[in-house]
C-alpha cells in the first residue's frame, strides 16, 4: 500500500503548457476521482503517475520513493484503460498472466493469481477465450483483472466505465467500490462523469484546464464548492446562478442574506420550495416540466430572462405559462462574486 | 430492366474479362510459344497448329545453365528480402511508435528517392563496384542492392501496419514491463502478423522480378533469371522459342507463389485497406 504525491508538478507539449503546477496529497488506501471537463488534464495527470508521459517539472512520490526517473512497471501501479487494451492475439488466460511472465514470477504463483482473480471477477469460464470472442462488459473485467493480478499498491482507472451501457455502468461502478473495500489498495479514477465521482470518491480533484479548482470530500464539494465551476460541475442537474439584482430584496433581507450587485446568488435545483407571492425570492414562468416519476424537473424563465431548473418531488400544478414562486433557505443560497466565480463567504 | 441492372449485369462483367484477358494473353501467350520449335514460332501458318515440344526446356536446362540462375535468384531474393525486414521492421516500429518532430519528413524523403531515375546513377554504381570496391558481380552486391530498392516502400508498408495498433496495447505492455525486444516480439509482431507476411512476399517478388540492377550489375557469378532472360533475347527476334520457355520458367515459381498467396498480395499491395 502506498500514498501518492504530487509536487508542483507542470507538463508541457512543446511550448504549451496542459499542467500547471499540481500539488495533492493522496493517502494510502484512498479512492480519490480526478473530474472536470474535456481536455481538462485528467487523463494527462494519470499517465505522469503511471510513467507514460515524462513530467515535464515538479515530483511525483509514490510511498516514500521519488519515481519522476522509475520505469512505469517498478512503480507499484497498475492501469485500467478505457479502451481496455487488451493484446488481442492473447487469451484472457495469458492477458493476465503476461505482466507476472514479464516479472518472472514462477509458474505456480502466476497460476494461482490468475485462477484467483478470475474467480472474483467471474471470468474463470473464459480464461481461454481471446478478447474477440467476449463481450465489453466481459472484457472490462479482464482489464480490470490484469491491473488485479500484479497486486499493485495504487490502481489507475482513465474512464473506466465510459464504453458500457448505462446498466453495465452501475453494475461495474459497484463492482470497483467492493474491489476497492476489499483491497484497500489506493485508487485513483478520472471521470468526467459526476455520479461516479460521488458514489465512489473518498476525495474528488475537480480540474480545469490543467488546474486544481478544488479537493474535497463528495459532501464538501457539493456543500461547500469554492467557485462557480466546481459548483456546476458537482450536482446533477446543474446548480442555477441568478445575479443578486434580480432577487427580491425583502425577501434577502428576511432570510439575512446580503447580496451586493456584481454578486451571483447560486442555488441547486432540489433546494427551490414553492411559496406565496409575497414571500417569494425569485418568480418565474413555467416552460417546460420532465417527469420522471419520482421526481420532476421543472423548466422556468425567471422575469430577468434567466433559465432556471428546479426539481420537485411532484409535478406541480400551475400549467406552462403560469408563474411559480421560490424561495430556498438560507443554507442553501452560495454566494459568489460574478467576475472572479469565488465563493463569497 | 432499369439502366443500372443492364450495367451490372451485361457490361460490367464484359469490362472485367475484356481487362483480364487482355492483360493475361501475353503471358498465355509466352506459355504458348515456348512449347514451339524457334523455327516454328515465327512461321504464320504454324500460330495456332503445330507439334508441341519440350526442346526449349530440355535445352535451357542442358546447355543454358538454368538452374544456376534460378539458385542465383532464389540466394539473392531471400536473403534480400530478410535483409530488408531486419533493417525496415525497427525502423517502421521507431517511426510509427515513437514518431519525432521529422518523421513524416523522413517518410516522404525516403519514397522520394523511389522517384529518381535508376539510370542515373548507373555510372557511379557501376565504376564504385567494378573499379573501387570489387564486388560486382557477387551475390553480396546484389543482395545489398535489392534491399535499398526495396527499402523505402517495405518501411513505408510496415509503418502503416504498425500505425493501426493501437497506442493504449503498447502502453499496458509498457505497464506490464516488457522491454523493447519482447514489445516487438510479443505483441508488435504478432498483432503486425498478416502485414508483415504480405510485406515480405511483396518485397521476395518486387526482388525475384528486379531487372535493371541484377542484369547491369552482373555478368555469370551472380547472374539471376532476369540476366538469363536478357542473354537469351535476340534483336532479330530468331529465338522466340527459347525466350519464351526461358521467361515462361523464370516467371513461373513467382507465379506459382502469388497464386497461393492472392490474400496477402492483396491486402499487401492495397496497404490493409482491404480485409
Ligand atoms: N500528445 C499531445 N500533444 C499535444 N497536446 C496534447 C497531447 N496529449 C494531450 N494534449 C492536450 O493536453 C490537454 C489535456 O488532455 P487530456 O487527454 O489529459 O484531457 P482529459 O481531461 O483526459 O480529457 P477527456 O475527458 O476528453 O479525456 C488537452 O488540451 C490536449 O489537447
Ligand atoms: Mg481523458
Amino acid at each position: 500500500m502506498a500514498s501518492v504525491t504530487l509536487q508542483g508538478v507542470r507538463k508541457s507539449y512543446a511550448d504549451v503548457g496542459v499542467i500547471h503546477d499540481v500539488n495533492l496529497e493522496i493517502d494510502d488506501g484512498e479512492f480519490v476521482v480526478f473530474v472536470g471537463p474535456s481536455g481538462c488534464g485528467k487523463s494527462t495527470l494519470l499517465r505522469m503517475i503511471a510513467g507514460l508521459e515524462d513530467i515535464t517539472g515538479g515530483e511525483i512520490s509514490i510511498g516514500d520513493t521519488v519515481v519522476n526517473e522509475v520505469a512505469p512497471s517498478k512503480r507499484g501501479v497498475a492501469m485500467v484503460f478505457q479502451t481496455y487494451a487488451l493484446y488481442p492475439h492473447m487469451t484472457v488466460y495469458n492477458n493476465m498472466a503476461f505482466g507476472l511472465k514479464q516479472a518472472r514470477l514462477p509458474e505456480p504463483d502466476i497460476d494461482r493469481r490468475v485462477r484467483a482473480a478470475a474467480e472474483a471477477l467471474h471470468i474463470t469460464e473464459y480464461l481461454d477465450r481471446t478478447p474477440k470472442a467476449l463481450s465489453g462488459g466481459q472484457r472490462q473485467r479482464v482489464a480490470i483483472g490484469r491491473a488485479i493480478v500484479r497486486e499493485p499498491e495504487v490502481f489507475l482507472f482513465d474512464e473506466p466505465l465510459s464504453n458500457l451501457d448505462a446498466a453495465l455502468r452501475v453494475n461495474t461502478r459497484l463492482e470497483i467500490a467492493r474491489l476497492h473495500q476489499r483491497l484497500g489498495a489506493t485508487m485513483i479514477y478520472v471521470t468526467h462523469d459526476q455520479v461516479e465521482a460521488m458514489t465512489l470518491a473518498d476525495k474528488i480533484v475537480v480540474l480545469r484546464d490543467g488546474r486544481i479548482e478544488q479537493v474535497g470530500s463528495p459532501i464538501e464539494l457539493y456543500e461547500n464548492p469554492q467557485n462557480a465551476f466546481v459548483a456546476q460541475f458537482i450536482g446533477s442537474p446543474k446548480m442555477n446562478f441568478l445575479p443578486a439584482e434580480t432577487l427580491a430584496k425583502d425577501t434577502l433581507k428576511a432570510l439575512g442574506v446580503t447580496a451586493r450587485p456584481g454578486t451571483m446568488v447560486g442555488i441547486r435545483p432540489e433546494h427551490f420550495r414553492t411559496t406565496a407571492a409575497a414571500k417569494a425570492l425569485v418568480s418565474a414562468t413555467l416552460e417546460l416540466v420532465e417527469n420522471l416519476g419520482e421526481y420532476a424537473l421543472v423548466h422556468l424563465l425567471t422575469e430577468a430572462g434567466k433559465e432556471i431548473i428546479v426539481k420537485m418531488d411532484s409535478p406541480p400544478k400551475q400549467a406552462a405559462g403560469e408563474v411559480i414562486h421560490l424561495t430556498a433557505d438560507k443554507a442553501s443560497l452560495h454566494r459568489f462574486d460574478q467576475d472572479t466565480g469565488a465563493r463569497i463567504s | 430492366m432499369n439502366q443500372k441492372t443492364i450495367f451490372a449485369r451485361f457490361i460490367r462483367p464484359s469490362l472485367a474479362w475484356g481487362v483480364a484477358i487482355l492483360f493475361f494473353f501475353p503471358i498465355f501467350w509466352m506459355v504458348f510459344t515456348s512449347f514451339k520449335t524457334d523455327a516454328d514460332a515465327v512461321k504464320p501458318e504454324y500460330l495456332f497448329l503445330f507439334t508441341p515440344t519440350f526442346e526449349n526446356y530440355v535445352n535451357m536446362t542442358e546447355n543454358y545453365d538454368y538452374w544456376r540462375f534460378a539458385v542465383n535468384s532464389v540466394i539473392t531474393s531471400v536473403f534480400a528480402t530478410v535483409l530488408t525486414l531486419v533493417v525496415g521492421v525497427p525502423a517502421a516500429y521507431a517511426m510509427a511508435f515513437d514518431p519525432g518532430r521529422h518523421t513524416k519528413d523522413i517518410l516522404v524523403w525516403m519514397l522520394s528517392t523511389k522517384m529518381l531515375p535508376a539510370a542515373a546513377v548507373l555510372y557511379p554504381m557501376t565504376f564504385l563496384t567494378k573499379n573501387f570496391l570489387g564486388i560486382f558481380d557477387t551475390h553480396f552486391l546484389i543482395i545489398i542492392v535489392l534491399s535499398l530498392i526495396n527499402l523505402p516502400i517495405v518501411i513505408w508498408m510496415l509503418f502503416t501496419y504498425f500505425k493501426e495498433i493501437p497506442k493504449e496495447i503498447i502502453e499496458a505492455g509498457k505497464m506490464d514491463g516488457v522491454n523493447i525486444w519482447g514489445e516487438i516480439k510479443d505483441i508488435v509482431l504478432p498483432l503486425a502478423w498478416g502485414g508483415l507476411a504480405s510485406t515480405a512476399l511483396l518485397c521476395f517478388i518486387f526482388c525475384w522480378n528486379e531487372a535493371y540492377w541484377t542484369v547491369r550489375l552482373t555478368t555469370t557469378e551472380a547472374a539471376t533469371l532476369s540476366k538469363l532472360i536478357e542473354g537469351n533475347r535476340a534483336p532479330e527476334g530468331l529465338f522466340f522459342g527459347r525466350l519464351s520457355a526461358v521467361s515462361t520458367a523464370a516467371v513461373g515459381p513467382i507465379v506459382v507463389l502469388g497464386w497461393f498467396c492472392q490474400k496477402q498480395l492483396v491486402r499487401g499491395l492495397t496497404f490493409g485497406a482491404v480485409k
